[in-house]
This record gives structure tokens, C-alpha cells and sequence, in this order.
């Protein structure tokens, strides 16, 4: 049940993360804020896992990480200056 | 309780407080580069003790049941932590380069040396 309890906090965690995607006056802070949330996603998902009993969630949270991973560089490449 | 499930009680508070530390320096942090250094670092460290709890129990379940699904959870806990690792900081990195040569300047700050690295000093 501890674990449970810990997803929860981990998600409050994300929604404050949230509103700096929404509130952040420049792109770059709405990046950080999807990085940020990104990582917390991948710990809740860990943390279900454990939760849970099942692995699958531990599993789909390493291909998230690398996923977001791509992402962020994607975005990261186009800020400064195109995709080229 | 045992000393195991304490040892689990303490890594999932190590976790949770530095998540919660994370998303709130960026909350209050002046420009992206701070908020950038605060929120990378607190919940890269939270997210490796979460996996830390996580493998504990996986652990202290297979020696208890036998089971060897809690072993492959552990396992794949230690793939996901790894990946966490490499790609975190590398993230951050080309975020805050990107931001810089995207023309956002740090807030209240005195020297900037990667603008004069890059010879376009303002003054």
C-alpha cells in the first residue's frame, strides 16, 4: 500500500509540473516542464509496477523513458535552429 | 515491521520528498536555467532511490515467495534505472544549450561565458 501511496504523492508532484507547462512565459520553460514531467511518469510507472505486482508497467516505462528521450532532443535540435 | 520493509518505508520518503522538492524549484526558480538545474537534478535523485525502494521489495518478496516473477521485476527495475541515468542528464544538457543559442538570457546574471565563448559578446 506504500507504494500506492507514494504514486500518489509522485503525481501531485507532476501536476505542479503541469502548471509551469501551462503558466511558462518562454518555450524553453514549457520544455523543461514536459522533461520534468516526463521523469516523474517514468518513477510513478515504477512505482505502479511495484504497486501492482506487474512487471508490464516496469516495462512500458523504460520505452517511455527513451522515447521522451528522443523527444527532447528532437525539440531540443529544432529551438536552436532547425531541424537540419 | 522488519528492517526491510523499514529500509523500503525510507527509500519511498527519500523519493517522494525530493520529487515534490523538484517540481516546486520549478515552480519558484527566476529563469529556465535554474529551473532547469533544480528540477533535472531533485527528481533525477528521487526517481533513483523510487527504483531503489522497488528493487528492495522485489527482492525481499522473491527471497520470501520464491517467485520468479519478482526477480524479472527487479531486473527490468535496474534496465529502467539505467536508461533513466543515460538519457537524463544528456537531456538536460541540449535543452539548456538549446535554450541559450535560442536567445533566452539568464536571469539577473553578471557573466555569461558561453556568450563570450561564442564571441558575440553584447558589451
Amino acid at each position: 500500500m506504500a507504494f500506492f501511496y507514494a504514486t500518489v504523492l509522485v503525481g501531485i508532484a507532476g501536476l505542479i509540473s503541469v502548471l509551469r507547462l501551462i503558466l511558462g512565459p518562454t518555450v524553453p520553460d514549457r520544455v523543461v516542464g514536459v522533461d520534468t514531467l516526463n521523469t516523474l511518469v517514468v518513477a510513478g510507472m515504477v512505482l505502479l509496477g511495484a504497486a501492482y505486482d506487474r512487471t508490464i508497467y516496469i516495462d512500458i516505462a523504460i520505452v517511455y523513458a527513451l522515447l521522451s528521450y528522443i523527444g527532447t532532443l528532437v525539440i531540443a535540435k529544432y529551438l536552436q535552429g532547425g531541424l537540419a | 515491521m522488519n528492517y526491510v520493509e523499514a529500509l523500503i518505508y525510507v527509500f519511498l520518503g527519500i523519493s517522494v520528498t525530493f520529487n515534490l522538492l523538484g517540481s516546486f524549484a520549478l515552480i519558484r526558480f527566476p529563469d529556465v536555467y535554474t529551473r532547469l538545474h533544480g528540477a533535472t537534478k531533485c527528481t533525477t535523485f528521487g526517481t533513483i532511490f523510487a527504483v531503489f525502494a522497488v528493487i528492495t521489495h522485489a527482492l525481499y518478496q522473491l527471497h520470501k515467495t520464491g517467485d520468479s516473477k519478482y526477480l524479472q521485476m527487479a531486473l527490468h527495475s535496474v534496465v529502467a534505472l539505467i536508461a533513466l541515468l543515460l538519457t537524463n542528464p544528456t537531456g538536460a544538457h541540449a535543452i539548456a544549450k538549446a535554450a541559450h543559442l535560442s536567445g533566452v538570457k539568464p536571469a539577473r546574471a553578471v557573466v555569461d561565458a558561453y556568450e563570450e565563448k561564442l564571441g558575440g559578446g553584447s558589451e
